[in-house]
């Protein structure tokens, strides 16, 4: 029966349940691996990500917290420097706002502050995302700012797969590393392989092979800008989709290559266009394939305002398969 | 969700077999009756509770409604309902000024249509139209209006405490004997920035009253394994008087936030008040499943023993203030113009996409 055996290689899993999975192995390998935020126990948080940990962990390992991501958050750090591994759990992307002061001047900061003496091997775990209907507060991807900060690595999962590869990743390198998850995608399934795997950060993956076109896509971005390339396909458009997984480490030699072939580039991600990822990406493209360019590097990102509720406001304030593949359309000369 | 019976839809299911009296609209039956202290209720008095008992009725039937439109799939995203904590919100409201100030939390249409929202405006808002309060930016967790004094709803937990801290800093800066109320969830007290604020507010005599709204439960977690020893000792460390009253006792309510908001008038500064009570249904409307985190015998006792329009209806007909029929017809009053006004969000305009680069800067 050939088709079974396929089908038990190619097993899938949804984006939450890899996660599930990469906690779970990595708690049971390592016992100094424990989840600390609000509602992760019995509730598994309110995305359910968490559903069972703390059935078979324990509440010692899978800790409920107050309403304090100040606190928890700093007791992760001082934690991760005295010997243990936490992953904690920020809900919504938008309260990373209250943990900045530990993230960025303590866990950042520690080991070159003190000459290489400590180290913060911790995760911080949180979302991204709009589209939800959830208003300004709620719906936030404010992974731009911790890439700013030298001393934090950033990840950016955007299948079932990545997730689990680099959360366990993640939870085995000796830095603080701040892992985003897009809320939308966590029912999502994908193929994950039974057993072991991790993928190293600052390796990018080649989504999908083109010529003509470079799209590099982050996270929530990554199935837009595959959703167009598919579109670009039927007009004779060839495009290559890159994920670089991280947003550091950057696997810049891979962007530039790519560009270097298709000699045209937009780069998509779900934070603000200003100052973001975009930005950066953009800059590292046309420093390094600056002569093979045949037209300006375009970003795409959530528009440069408060997400708003109201469903006609949000919708066009993030990119789409549709603006993505207009844009492509017009940057090789199809419009 | 009936103060009346226990669940509105099912008296409605049975309505043809209820025999109606023709009553006349809620009106005071004796001017002469007794008050809790009992003494004898004056005009006022007795307005007042009448008052109270329709804006607990409108926050109820007003959630009601939410929860309907959720159901039916008419609401964006979701909301978070007020649904047997209307005592608070209305007991601390009847205690204020139009020109007071309030900040307002994620579970926050009470405080809305308590400190005077219109509920037509309101459900615009819930559904993201042009119309609502906040032209449809803000939706069910952020819904301000300057015109009563709201200074907005917040989804940040904690996220209004240095806000309505400030109010209280202009309010005495200015002179006019406006006062700030702040209200928030128990789950509240886990932010440090409670704690930073109300040293400021003790530091300055700022006109503020922090009104704690323990309905028990952050979410999907018991209070008790999250808040460690006695949150009353919490504001005297900073010199905050704190008290608690009964969440579901509207009378009582109105009668603590009265004392609370003339001693912030009369400039003797800031005041914690923790209102018990308890939220009926899930911590969202999507939240339906809750026995893993609290028995349904325990929704049961509040819901049928600790009712607030319950015990306060009880009250109003034994002083002789009203009658059941003159509340069954107050019930189906206030239903029907939550249905007008939920008539009208739905059949109000989206705003235009191009609205949404308006508003970002002043
Ligand atoms: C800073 C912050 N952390 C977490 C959340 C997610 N969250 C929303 S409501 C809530 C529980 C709030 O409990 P409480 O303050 O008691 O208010 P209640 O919902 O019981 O009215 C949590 C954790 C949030 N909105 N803001």
């Amino acid at each position: 029966m050939p088709e079974l055996a396929e089908r038990a290689i190619e097993r899938e899993l949804t984006f939450a349940q890899a996660v599930r999975e990469a906690l779970a192995e990595e708690m049971r390998r390592d016992p100094t691996v424990c989840i600390i935020g609000e509602d992760v126990a019995e509730a598994g948080t309110p995305f359910k990500v968490l559903s069972g940990l703390v059935e078979e962990f324990g509440k010692e390992r899978v800790i409920d917290t107050p309403i304090s991501e100040a606190g928890f958050t700093g007791v992760g750090v001082g934690a991760a420097m005295t010997g243990m591994r936490p992953v904690v759990d920020i809900m919504f992307g938008d309260f990373l706002t209250l943990t900045m002061d530990q993230m960025v001047n303590q866990a950042a900061k520690v080991h070159y502050m003190s000459g290489g003496k400590w180290k913060v091997p911790m995760v911080l775990r949180t979302t991204l995302g709009a589209t939800r209907r959830s208003a300004a507060q709620h719906s936030q991807s404010l992974h731009a700012w911790f890439s700013h900060v030298p001393g934090l690595k950033v990840v950016l999962p955007s299948t079932p797969y990545d997730a689990k590869g680099l959360l366990k990743t993640a939870i085995r390198d000796d830095n603080p590393v701040v892992f985003f998850e897009d809320k939308m995608m966590y029912k999502t399934k994908g193929p994950v392989p039974e057993g072991e795997y991790t993928i190293p950060f600052g390796v990018a993956d080649i989504k999908r092979e083109g010529t003509d076109i470079t799209i590099v896509g982050t996270s929530s971005m990554v199935q837009v800008a595959l959703g167009a390339a598919a579109l670009l396909d039927e007009i004779g458009i060839s495009a290559e989709v890159i994920d670089p997984r991280t947003t550091w480490p950057l696997d810049e030699a891979t962007l530039i290559a790519s560009v270097k072939k298709t000699s045209r580039a937009i780069v998509v991600d779900e934070g603000y266009g200003r100052y973001g990822v975009t930005a950066e990406i953009a800059s590292v493209i046309a420093e390094g394939a600056f002569f093979n360019l045949e037209a300006p590097v375009k970003r795409m990102g959530a528009m440069h305002v408060p997400i708003p509720f109201s469903p006609p406001l949000e919708d066009v304030t993030v990119p789409t398969e549709q603006t993505v593949f207009e844009a492509a359309r017009k940057l090789c000369g199809k419009a | 969700m009936s103060p009346l019976t226990d669940k509105g839809k099912k008296r409605e299911a049975k309505k043809p077999d209820v025999k109606r009296p023709e009553a006349k609209t809620v009106e005071m039956k004796k001017p002469e009756t007794k008050n809790s202290n009992g003494m004898k209720a004056s005009k006022p008095e007795v307005e007042r509770s009448l008052r109270m008992y329709r804006r607990m009725l409108m926050i109820r039937l007003f959630e009601e409604q939410v929860n309907e439109l959720y159901t039916r799939a008419l609401m964006p995203g979701l909301a978070h309902l007020y649904v047997g904590e209307e005592a608070v919100a209305v007991g601390i409201c009847e205690a204020l000024r139009d020109d007071d100030y309030i900040t307002s939390t994620h579970r926050g249409h009470g405080h809305c249509v308590a400190k005077g929202a219109a509920p037509n405006r309101m459900f615009a808002e819930l559904l993201g139209k042009e119309a609502g309060y906040c032209k449809g930016k803000g939706g069910s967790m952020h819904i301000a209006d300057p015109a009563t004094g709201n200074l907005g709803a917040n989804a940040i937990v904690a996220g209004s405490a240095g806000i309505a801290t400030g109010a209280a800093f202009s309010a005495k800066h200015k002179g006019k004997g406006q006062v700030a109320v702040c209200f928030f969830g128990e789950g509240a007290l886990g932010q440090g920035v409670v704690y930073e604020v109300m040293n400021l507010a003790a530091l300055w005599k700022l006109p503020v009253i922090y009104v704690c709204e323990n309905n028990m439960y952050n979410e999907y977690t018991h209070f008790l394994e999250t808040t460690a020893g006695d949150i009353l000792s919490r504001g005297p460390a900073f010199g905050v008087p704190s008290e608690s009253v009964d969440g579901q006792d509207v009378t009582a309510v109105y009668q603590v936030a009265s004392r609370l908001v003339k001693r912030a008038r009369d400039g003797e500064g800031p005041s914690f008040l923790m209102c018990n009570t308890y939220r009926y249904t899930g911590h969202h409307v999507g939240d339906i499943s809750r026995e893993y985190y609290r028995s349904k015998q325990e929704e049961h006792h509040w819901k049928t023993d600790r009712d607030p329009l319950k015990l306060f209806a009880e009250k109003l007909i034994a002083q002789k203030l009203t009658d059941a029929p003159s509340l069954v017809k107050l019930e189906d009053e206030v239903r029907a113009e939550m249905k007008a006004a939920v008539d009208f969000a739905i059949a109000a305009p989206y705003p235009n996409a191009d609205k949404v680069e308006q508003d970002v800067y002043a």
